[in-house]
């Protein structure tokens, strides 16, 4: 396959590997072949012809995204002829299309209105009455306007097989056919949005989004999902300092087109009704709003005074905030209070991984690796739930590579539906069902390893000896939950590890020793929840709290100060597989502060000496010091994810009993879910969500 | 759940198609002799059966004019509207046969005896107007031959 034909394109010399495809084998020489139905990854359909070129000693017009290139192959994609043929195609889908571009979301960015502009076929020959059939909403995020769809398929195609839900089919005949919804009236799926994002017109509207704005009234601003672990580039239109839609605009980064119904729609969780905007102290046993200025100055005092007579701290860090965040609060932890209690919701075991794979170096897999790997095997996680882009990759991985994939869990999971072998186990005992595996791995010749928080401590060095074993390349990953689970590791928000895994020298308190102290003065929370789900503080520490929202733990707090959110800040997150990439603002929020500014006043107000706080100084002192950290800033600048390179030895035991995932499903993140509408009018729609498991 | 007669039945399809997909219009007509027509479940069924989703067979059933998505009565007329049967007064007979079982296109009668269906094309232009019924295929109808033709239904 990978033999170069060479050929010709409108006159210039081309080579593309055997069997590209000609309207793929021309984009790289930056000649765009129009198409509607066509879609890069997804089933050929040959539904639209819009694709049609000459090509020499072809006695008819080809299609362009059904045609393999052949040597010698000469072919002319915009001649007089072809310029007819598109028109004439256009004319036709143009003959029941209601010309409703006015009031259509799509337009300016449609691909039937661009195709028009270009080639015409501004008047059409047909004078029937155009059929009309009422929109329909399908679930409070997809809408559906017959008229305006072209039957590309493109939304059955993605949702069959780039989801795996196969939620939408088509129904009828000719001019009456029409795309369904799997439940008669409305759809019983992820709601991931992906149809929508594949509508190359105005067919598939967004609920959240409709009739809002124009495209090019927003800015587009490029950055990172806030919720999973898994690091989806996302950009977000922003008009009025108000979020009103994400999607991957450019398909870059590393889930390409892909967005999940979380990083498509729950962007809204800042814009909630009860996002705080001013801080809070308690005053007579009641949360009361003072002005910033007085909160920074009672924190900065009690931290000073308990600091001045070696009263005991305790700091919680955040699986969301940045690792300029992350680094900065361990350093005003550890520098600045003197405390090593610092610890952050441990979700997975990245450590014992890291230190079990000390020396050997090129092990942990990346998202591409997750794409690319002859065999994938996934231990004690439900994967297209909690990782919904890995799990995106993964069955692309399939359809495109024939991939093996071998879940490992409790109870059924989608990926059964793609598996070469299923096999059902116990939490715990995933490591010792893979042994029946072996030969089967081997003979793949290469194999990527995920696994779920039931694997930690010694069965993560267990599952690397087997892996060892196998004498053919193995990949890992270890999974964890939220947006910079990996980075609150790796800039050291344990008490066993300083930045870079360094093992630290001095023991500290972990977040249940500290929720059970009764010896703690201050308890300082940043972007946390601790006390969901938990009774009281054991002790009667003085509580600061820095959150969005008036969390379980905000409500016991002494100060709260209100936090930005993941997309009202810069920095860098670090995803599951150790990527880093860069986060941009997209908008602020009124009366918050970034935690990184909370930080940085309150160390101005204790006269503490920790360095520059802003997230580029932070990123170049990390970028120098933190080990593995070393990544190039032009990769990160320009939207690109920047792999990590942490190495063991992690020369430190540590306990492994506090890791458990919150397991998450498709439509949660931990305490941030309820507050977005989108979700929660998911969650209150009738019917049941989709669960995407195999009967 | 498919009965264990339709599920031997569909099965004995398999070995005559490539995939287990290719079998689902066969599956759809079994069950659909069984039943008399293919509601969600028997789409649910056959889907669990071949590894297809309900909407993909859906999509096929919607597609053929031969397999039914609601009830239909015990004799279903297919009367073509296509062009040459148009020409030929093929409007005048459906709306004979319209007031004569009091139904509309698309109807079922109330005694559950006939359904009357719309059809493009029949295969039999220069016996047109025409229509089907059941299996039966009843060329170059007037209002009395159809009158006639309806009796032998019951
Ligand atoms: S929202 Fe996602 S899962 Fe639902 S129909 Fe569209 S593509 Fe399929
Ligand atoms: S709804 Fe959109 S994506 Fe789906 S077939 Fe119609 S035009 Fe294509
Ligand atoms: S998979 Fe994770 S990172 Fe990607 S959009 Fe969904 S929640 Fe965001
Ligand atoms: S893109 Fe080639 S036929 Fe639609």
């Amino acid at each position: 396959m990978s033999d170069l034909v060479h050929l010709t394109i409108d006159g210039k010399p081309i080579e593309a590997p055997a069997g590209t495809l000609l309207i793929d084998a021309v984009r790289k020489y930056g000649i765009e072949i129009p198409a509607f139905c066509y879609y890069e990854g997804l089933a050929l359909q040959a539904a639209c012809r819009m694709c049609l070129v000459e090509v020499e000693k072809m006695p008819k017009l080809q299609t362009a995204c059904t045609l393999p290139v052949a040597e010698g192959m000469v072919v002319r994609t915009e001649t007089p002829v072809v310029a007819d043929a598109r028109k004439a195609m256009l004319e036709l889908v143009l003959t029941n299309h209601p010309l409703d571009c006015p009031v259509c979301d799509k337009g300016g960015e449609c691909e039937l209105q661009d195709m028009t502009f270009r080639y015409g076929a501004g008047e059409g020959r047909f004078n029937e009455t155009k059929q009309h059939i009422d929109e329909k909403q399908w679930s409070p995020v997809v809408f559906f306007d017959r008229p305006r769809c072209i039957l590309c398929y493109r939304c059955v195609r993605i949702c069959n097989e780039g989801m795996g839900v196969a939620a939408l089919g088509i129904a009828n005949r000719a001019v009456t056919s029409e795309i369904i919804p799997n439940e008669a009236d409305h759809l019983n799926c992820d709601e991931c949005g992906m149809c929508i994002d594949v509508c190359p017109v105005g067919a598939l509207t967004s609920g959240p989004y409709r009739y809002k704005t124009r495209p090019w009234e927003m800015d587009h601003i490029a950055t990172i999902c806030a919720h999973c672990a898994d690091g989806c580039k996302t950009t977000l239109g922003v008009r009025n300092n108000s979020i009103i839609r994400a999607n991957n605009r450019d398909h870059s980064g590393l889930n390409g087109d892909f967005l999940c119904v979380k990083g498509r729609f729950a962007f809204d969780y800042g814009a909630s009704q009860e996002r705080l905007q001013t801080p809070l102290a308690r005053v007579d046993g009641k949360l009361e709003p003072i002005s910033w200025t007085r909160a920074l100055k009672t924190i900065a005092a009690k931290f000073g005074e308990v600091r001045q007579r070696g009263g005991a701290f305790g700091v919680i860090g955040s699986n969301h905030t940045t690792n300029e965040e992350n680094y900065y609060l361990q350093k005003f932890a550890r520098q600045g209070l003197g405390t090593n209690n610092i610890d952050h919701h441990r979700t997975g075991d990245v450590i014992t991984l890291i230190d079990a794979l000390a020396g050997k170096g090129g092990q942990l897999a990346t998202v591409e690796d997750i794409y690319n790997a002859p065999a994938v095997v996934v231990l004690g996680c439900d994967l297209s739930h909690q990782h919904p882009m890995l799990a995106y990759q993964l069955r692309a991985n399939v359809r495109h590579h024939q991939a093996q994939i071998y879940p490992i869990t409790p109870g059924p999971v989608r990926e059964d539906n793609q598996a070469t072998r299923s096999l059902r186990v116990d939490k715990g005992g995933e490591v010792e069902a893979l042994g029946s595996l072996a030969a089967e791995l081997k003979q793949a010749g290469g194999v990527v390893i995920l696994y779920g928080d039931p694997v930690k401590g010694d069965a993560v060095r267990k599952l690397v000896d087997f892996g060892e074993s196998l004498g053919v390349p193995v990949k890992y990953v270890a999974l964890v939950d939220y947006s910079n689970s990996r980075g609150a590791i790796e800039m050291g928000l344990t008490p066993e590890l300083l930045p870079g895994m360094t093992p630290s020298n001095t023991g500290g308190m972990r977040i249940g020793q500290m929720l059970a102290s009764t010896d703690l003065d201050v308890l300082w929370v940043v972007g946390a929840n601790p006390l969901k789900n938990r009774a009281a503080l054991a002790g009667k520490p003085f509580l600061v709290v820095q959150d969005l929202f008036r969390t379980e733990t905000a409500e016991q707090a002494d100060i709260v100060l209100p936090a930005g959110s993941a997309y009202e800040k810069n920095g860098t997150v670090t995803n599951v597989c150790g990527q880093v990439q860069m986060l941009k603002k997209g908008i602020g929020a009124m009366g918050t502060k970034t935690d990184l500014d909370i930080f940085a006043l309150l160390a101005k107000e204790m006269k503490l000496d920790l360095g520059p706080a802003t997230p580029d100084a932070l990123l170049a002192e990390i970028r120098t010091t933190v080990k593995g950290y070393d990544v190039v800033l032009a990769v990160l600048a320009t939207g690109g994810a920047a792999m990590t390179g942490v190495n063991g030895p992690v020369a430190i035991d540590v306990p492994v009993d506090a890791i458990h995932s919150a397991n998450d499903t498709m439509y949660t993140s931990g305490s941030i879910s309820r507050y977005s509408k989108a979700l929660t009018s998911l969650m209150e729609y009738p019917g049941e969500l989709y669960s995407g498991k195999s009967k | 759940m498919l009965t264990p007669e339709e599920r031997t039945e569909i099965e004995a399809e398999f070995p005559h198609y490539p995939n287990r997909k290719a079998v689902c219009i066969d599956a759809m007509k079994i069950v659909q002799k069984h039943r008399g027509w293919l509601s969600d479940e028997a789409l649910d069924d056959i889907g669990e059966l071949l590894g297809m989703s309900s909407t993909d067979l859906d999509g096929v059933a919607t597609f053929y004019n031969l397999l039914f998505r609601r009830p239909v009565g015990r004799h279903v007329i297919y009367l073509c509207d296509s062009v040459s049967c148009w020409i030929m007064g093929g409007d005048q007979q459906r709306n004979h046969i319209c007031k004569r079982l009091g139904i509309a296109s698309g109807e079922t009668t109330a005694d559950g005896r006939f359904t009357l269906l719309p059809v493009v094309c029949l295969g039999a232009c220069d016996h047109a107007p025409v229509m089907m019924v059941d299996q039966d295929t009843h060329r170059d109808l007037t209002p009395e031959k159809i009158d006639q033709i309806l009796e032998q239904y019951d």
